[in-house]
């Protein structure tokens, strides 16, 4: 059984079919593209896995447990983290807060512990601000740990976002376009990132991406999709050579 | 891996011990007693009367910051919820009436139960309000404010029950002191302060900052906002109560928006989401209008300029999101 398993996944919007039949299984270590032309789906998939929208047809199920049309909150809780495509950073807090919330859910103690700062509240505040900066160091964000999230350049908000998703310890990771609006440099860092992240924090990577040498290198699979349809799944390798995969991207050769 | 043996340990420069925070809030409490009394027997009646006020006004800026600041949930419908613990505070200690030392038990508990009363409120409004943002948001718990003291101009009372009307009640035992007033300022600013700079906390924030990103990381933002909600009116409610003993008449004239707006500009002014501003901000605008009663008709034009100004000089407030006791984090990484 997968760690996550997607059968038969439709969502229409008023009269627009945004996504059709869509099925997709993803285990723990792996790391898995899902690319596409631009309004084909991409993002409106990862809105379902995640829950801000609710699945017309189809089943999600994460460890074998349905999650479709669970509150965003929740999945995330059953262990379903995100980045998104336009930055979503809490941008007046600092970095470090921005990571420190990712751990709300692990927190034990209760409102009077709070309230009166007991033993239990000041250990687990140790321990998760050196999680905390355990993660901010992995990301090369240590220095700026008291800066408000909003004063970083473009790169480092990109590595915060997934840093901030990662403290919520989650068993399958979502990263919407990480590689947009990065310079080549910035890219291939990323790249090692990635790495780094699949190896270090044994989660399953799932990645919309349009840099198509980033998703070549580093995807095992990939899945298409074109009009809400899935065109194609297979390596990088089968991919490339797929006919409908260039007519969706090139368009058809004109007949002579 | 000789780098897993550096790992930087996070430092606190200049934060109080916890302990040392704990015991001086005790001490705090346990001098208000003495204090009061010495207050009362030494001090100029007419500055009691305007200390109170602005410790009634601290509660008031505070309790709406976790709300508007903190949480970003834009409500003008705070004068409501104080309206709601100052009537259930008014009525019952009219009716009762309790003396003496049965002061000592019913006035706290009486405070509580204000608190209690409004906080029920705040439930009734957060809920069906919840999916409003901004605007929609503003005009929904300013009607709300709207509702409440057409209602209370309408009770006149309720069985045995004195309400009063729009001519208002009249002769509420007059119990609100120094002591009170101030207890209930501590207890206020500790909880809240305590709380949204804990990890429970840290979510009113993230509430504020992006919605959607803070349900993708686990946060209820449903549970937040009531929560917000519900304490930021239970404690609207308490001041209520105090307010409603100060000079022993409420008017649910006293309760109109005019009043909301007055704490939507505490709060502004301080700094959206610091405590600290809401604090300083509430002593200023109380002490204000006491400086400026020559100039009376005068007064909310002052304001209308004072805010005017504020919004085009420093739109952040004068604390921005700063707090006086929070210090900048420090990292110490061995070897270096």
């Amino acid at each position: 059984m997968p760690l996550l398993e997607i059968r038969n996944l439709g969502i229409r919007f008023g009269g627009l079919q945004a996504l059709t039949d869509f099925n997709f299984s993803l285990d723990q270590d792996q790391l898995v593209g899902l690319i596409g032309p631009n309004g084909a789906g991409k993002t409106t998939v990862f809105n379902i896995v995640t829950g801000v929208y609710c699945p017309d047809e189809g089943d999600i199920r994460l460890a074998g447990k349905s999650i479709a049309g669970e509150k965003p909150f929740h999945i995330n809780r059953l262990g379903i983290a995100r980045t998104f495509q336009n930055i979503r950073l809490f941008g007046a807090l600092s970095v470090l807060d921005n990571v420190l919330i990712g751990f709300n859910q692990s927190v034990t103690h209760g409102f009077v512990g709070t309230l009166l700062r007991t033993p239990t509240y000041q250990q687990e505040e140790r321990m998760h601000e050196a999680e905390a900066i355990e993660l901010l160091r992995t990301f090369g964000l240590l220095d700026r740990l008291n800066d408000p999230a909003r004063s970083l350049a473009y790169g480092p908000q990109r590595r915060l976002e997934i840093a901030r998703a990662l403290a919520t310890r989650p068993k399958i990771l979502l990263l919407d376009e990480p590689a947009a609006g990065m310079n080549p440099q910035e890219k291939s860092e990323l790249m090692g990132l990635i790495a780094l992240v699949r190896n270090k924090f044994s989660v399953g990577l799932w990645l919309i991406e349009h840099d198509m040498k980033l998703v070549m290198s580093i995807c095992q699979r990939v899945t298409v999709l074109d009009h809400g349809e899935t065109i194609a799944v297979g390596t990088p390798a089968e991919i490339q050579e797929d006919s409908r995969v260039i007519e969706a991207y090139l368009g058809k050769p004109q007949p002579a | 891996m000789a780098e897993q043996t550096l790992t930087p340990t996070m430092l606190h420069p200049g934060r109080i011990p916890i302990w040392v925070a704990n015991v001086a809030i005790l001490i705090l409490i346990a001098i208000l007693w003495p204090l009061s009394n010495a207050f009362d027997k030494y001090l100029d009646p007419y500055f009691l009367d305007l200390l109170i006020h602005i410790g009634i006004a601290i509660i008031l800026a505070v309790s709406l910051n976790l709300i508007n600041g903190i949480t970003g949930q834009f409500s003008l419908g705070h004068a409501g919820f104080m309206a709601v613990g100052a009537y259930t505070g008014g009525v019952l200690l009219k009716h009762y009436s309790p003396q003496g030392a049965q002061l000592l038990v019913v006035f706290p508990a009486l405070m509580i139960l204000g608190g209690v009363v409004a906080g029920a409120a705040g439930v009734i409004v957060g809920v069906p309000t919840l999916r409003l943002r901004g605007d929609y948001l503003a005009i929904a718990t300013l009607g709300f404010g709207q509702i409440i003291t057409v209602i209370l101009n309408q009770i006149d009372s309720v069985g045995s029950f004195e309400f009063g009307g729009s001519a208002g009640l009249h002769n509420i035992p007059i119990v609100t002191n120094f002591f009170w007033t101030y207890l209930a300022v501590v207890i206020c600013v500790v909880t809240i302060a305590r709380l949204v700079y804990s990890q429970k906390g840290r979510p009113f924030f993230a509430v504020r900052e992006d919605e959607i990103a803070a349900a993708a990381m686990g946060v209820d933002t449903t549970f937040y906002k009531v929560a917000a909600f519900v304490i930021g009116a239970f404690f609207a409610g308490m001041a209520g109560v105090l307010s409603a003993t100060v000079s022993g008449n409420l008017d649910p004239a006293g309760f109109n928006f005019v009043k909301s707006i007055e704490i939507v500009m505490m709060v502004v002014i301080g700094g959206s989401g610091s405590i600290t501003g809401s604090i300083f901000a509430a002593a200023i605008l109380t002490l204000l209008p006491e400086y400026l009663r020559g100039l009376e008709s005068w007064r909310l034009v002052i304001y209308a300029l004072l805010l005017i100004v504020m919004m085009l000089l420093r739109p952040e407030g004068v604390l921005g999101n700063r707090e006086l006791w929070r210090t900048r984090r420090k990292l110490l990484v061995p070897g270096r």
